[in-house]
């Protein structure tokens, strides 16, 4: 669950809760005062009408009529009063069921036991719900301060409809509900606004933290305010700046030491030019040390072009020249160029055909296997086949294979196998000029050693390196490359550019 | 046994090379500027010049430019490693084939004498192909009946293609069969000689019909 939606809910709840507790308490007060209010003033009224309409004296026989009258008065909208004698005899125990049933015919409602027996012996009054209304029920002597009414007891009984109070109140509480939901509804907006205040910031920075991530270091965002999330914001400026310069310096002090390299690969070239030139009057004119400094002149010819080599890759000069090669002849050509047909055992299918640059291809062969007879024993193996998206390749040797500490270094600069950088024929740049020329085509190498002994190296490349957006142009070389090996001359005519 | 006109402004690797190609039996013309090599080129008619691409002045593809308009005086540039736009530039100048610095002298020797080497002379003599005609006997080709002025080079990749007309040859193979260069040579020298070929021998140098692409191979003679 999201911050933002976390922070409204508990918002929500929060201005709920509250807001429930307040509007309950406040109907509970409310009711209670409502009702209290209408008791008493229900309850002094009907003692009023009765004090004024039933005198102190009443003569004989003229019960009736009095009681007519205060009936007669007590009985308005909303009111029903009802009224009887209980007989002398009687009005100790609670009214029987006749006297009752008599009552709530008239009144419309229940009048327990307890009640009439109570009203007998002062005023008593109750709330009751009668299918869904609520009525205050009233019960008294219809001759206060007096005893009895002659012999007899005069009941009242009076139900007063609290149908007014309960619709005062429903409006009460649908007014407190509607009050709650402006209550959450505010609550919900307020949260949305400030998690809008927090989030925003956050998000912000979790940005602008992917793209330092991603290794923009220019990466800044903006500091207003003075609260936490804009100190974070100006820590995470601060850090960015950092990590900038600290980048900056590294990356000037590497392209520094690279340029370097290559000024005086470049700068050795023209010495090295006279003197590649004159190895061979050399050799031919002077004895044993000649042929050595002609042999060590050549060593350091071969050093400097693969320093000037790897700077091209450093200076991200290197190209591509792609052509369509058939593999297996490229390999060949490879291996018959330098005498090392015999020594190479290869395998693989004769017709694939991949576009690539054959010269740095040729570059790749020749390392991996000049690696494998160099450093490893024979019977050095060369096996490539077509996998899904491009060409494999692997070289192996049984020798006893790269040393399992070095096994991550051999692709760096002037990593050597033997220890302590023995003399060996190999620049210590071969491996990695290899591997550059592999991702050069967006390709990947890779070396380990085998279950069986000996070291493994191998090349993937992929059918269609950058800039090959021409699908059918290699559709069209394999087919052009088989009818070439079935040795038929008529080879589907395809027009393109003038090459460049 | 080749006359060479050698320009290279370094000293040191001038007189090393001098020596080195003279002593391989060649006569060597060693300058230092593009302008003393053209003066030389009026004066000496070499068979091949061998040109330095960094020269102070006129420089090597410069040369190569200027003398190629009106001569199909073989050239060699000499490049230094990794300046691959100098390799574009000289091969769009007109030039045979190039070599990268520190060159070996026997490697120098074995590519003039492969771009020096003349066509084989054959019997079966001329072949028409239109208004073109290659004559194999004579060495001779001609357009309309007018001579085609071609270099050693581009005559012998024509001669290479027109051998066996409609059969597509892949770049690696004319690399090898007309500049004698191992394997892996350079496709690109394929395509800038087809090109210069294509712009003296076809009607519409920028249509070809005569030298066809085949896709993603190599070229092919079409005969019409």
């Amino acid at each position: 669950m999201g911050l933002r939606t976390r922070l409204a809910a508990a918002f929500v709840a929060v201005a709920l809760t509250a807001a429930l507790l307040a509007s309950g308490i406040s109907y509970v007060l409310v009711r209670r005062a409502l009702l209290e209010r209408v008791q008493d003033t229900e309850i002094t009224e009907v003692r009023q009408t009765v004090v004024r309409y039933v005198p102190v004296t009443t003569p004989p026989g003229a019960e009736g009529v009095v009681v007519e009258q205060l009936l007669g008065a007590l009985r308005t909208s909303g009111r029903r009063a009802w009224a009887t004698d209980i007989p002398g005899d009687q009005s100790d125990g609670p009214p029987d069921d006749r006297v009752r049933a008599s009552a709530e015919a008239t009144l419309r409602a229940p009048v327990s036991v307890d009640f009439s027996y109570r009203a007998l012996h002062g005023t008593v009054f109750q709330r009751v719900r009668v299918r869904g209304h609520a009525y205050l029920l009233i019960g008294m002597l219809a001759t206060p301060g007096r005893k009895a009414w002659g012999e007899s007891r005069p009941l009242l009984l009076v139900a007063v409809s609290l149908r007014r109070e309960e619709q005062e109140l429903a409006w009460f509480t649908r007014a407190l509900l509607i009050a709650d939901g402006l209550a959450v509804l505010v609550a919900l907006a307020t949260a949305l606004a400030a998690t809008r205040g927090v989030l925003r910031p956050v998000r912000v920075l979790g940005r602008a933290a992917h793209a330092l991530g991603e290794g923009d270091f220019s990466t800044r965002i903006g500091e207003r305010g003075r609260d936490e999330l804009s100190d974070l914001a100006r820590t995470f400026n601060r850090t960015a700046e950092q990590l900038e310069r600290m980048v900056g310096e590294l990356r000037a002090k590497d392209a520094a030491s690279r340029r370097f390299v290559a000024d005086v690969s470049h700068e050795l070239r023209t010495p090295l030019t006279s003197m590649v030139a004159l190895t061979d009057v050399l050799a031919e004119e002077g004895g044993e040390s000649a042929r050595l400094v002609a042999a060590e002149t050549r060593r350091l010819g071969d050093l400097v072009g693969h320093l000037i080599e790897i700077s091209r890759f450093d200076a991200g000069a290197a190209a591509l020249v792609l052509d369509d090669v058939v593999f297996a002849e490229a390999v060949a050509g490879t291996l018959g160029a330098r005498g090392w047909t015999g020594e190479v055992a290869v395998d693989g299918p004769a017709d694939l055909v991949v576009r690539l640059d054959p010269r740095r291809l040729d570059v790749i062969v020749a390392n991996l296997v000049g690696n494998a007879l160099r450093h490893g024993r024979p019977p050095v193996t060369l096996e490539f086949r077509r996998e899904a998206d491009g060409v494999e390749m692997s070289v192996a040797d049984a020798g006893p294979g790269v040393p399992e500490d070095l096994l991550p270094l051999v692709f760096n600069r002037f990593v050597k196998a033997e220890a302590a950088r023995s003399r060996s024929d190999g620049s210590g740049l071969g491996l990695s000029i290899a591997l550059e020329n592999a991702g050069l085509h967006g390709g990947m190498l890779a070396v380990g050693n085998r279950p069986e002994g000996g070291a493994v190296f191998t090349l993937w490349l992929p059918s269609a390196p950058q800039e090959d957006d021409d699908q059918e142009r290699r559709t069209d070389a394999e087919h052009a490359a088989n009818q070439h090996a079935a040795n038929q001359h008529a080879v589907n005519q395809h027009e393109e550019d003038e090459p460049s | 046994m080749a006359s060479i006109l050698f320009v290279e402004d370094d000293p040191s690797a001038r007189a090393a090379l001098e020596l080195a190609l003279t002593r391989l039996g060649h006569r060597v013309t060693a300058r230092s500027t593009g302008e003393d090599g053209l003066e030389a080129l009026r004066a000496r008619r070499p068979e091949i010049a061998v040109l330095d691409v960094m020269l102070p002045g006129i420089d090597g593809i410069e040369l190569c430019r200027r003398l190629r308009r009106d001569d199909t005086l073989p050239v060699i540039l000499l490049t230094a490693r990794g300046d691959d736009l100098d390799v574009v530039l000289g091969l769009e100048a007109g030039a045979d084939d190039y070599v990268v610095k520190p060159v070996e002298p026997r490697v120098l020797d074995a590519r003039i004498r492969a771009v020096l080497r003349r066509a084989e002379q054959t019997h079966n003599d001329r072949s028409a192909y239109g208004d073109l005609v290659v004559d194999r006997s004579a060495l001779k080709v001609t357009k309309a009946g007018r001579d085609v002025r071609l270099t050693p080079t581009e005559l012998r990749l024509l001669l290479e293609l027109t051998r066996r007309p409609g059969q597509a040859m892949t770049r690696q193979h004319l690399l090898a069969a007309v500049w004698e260069h191992t394997y892996p040579g350079d496709s690109r020298l394929v395509d800038a000689c087809v090109q210069r070929v294509r712009a003296k021998i076809e009607d519409e140098p920028a249509e070809p019909r005569l030298i066809q692409t085949v896709r993603g191979f190599g070229y092919r003679f079409a005969a019409p």
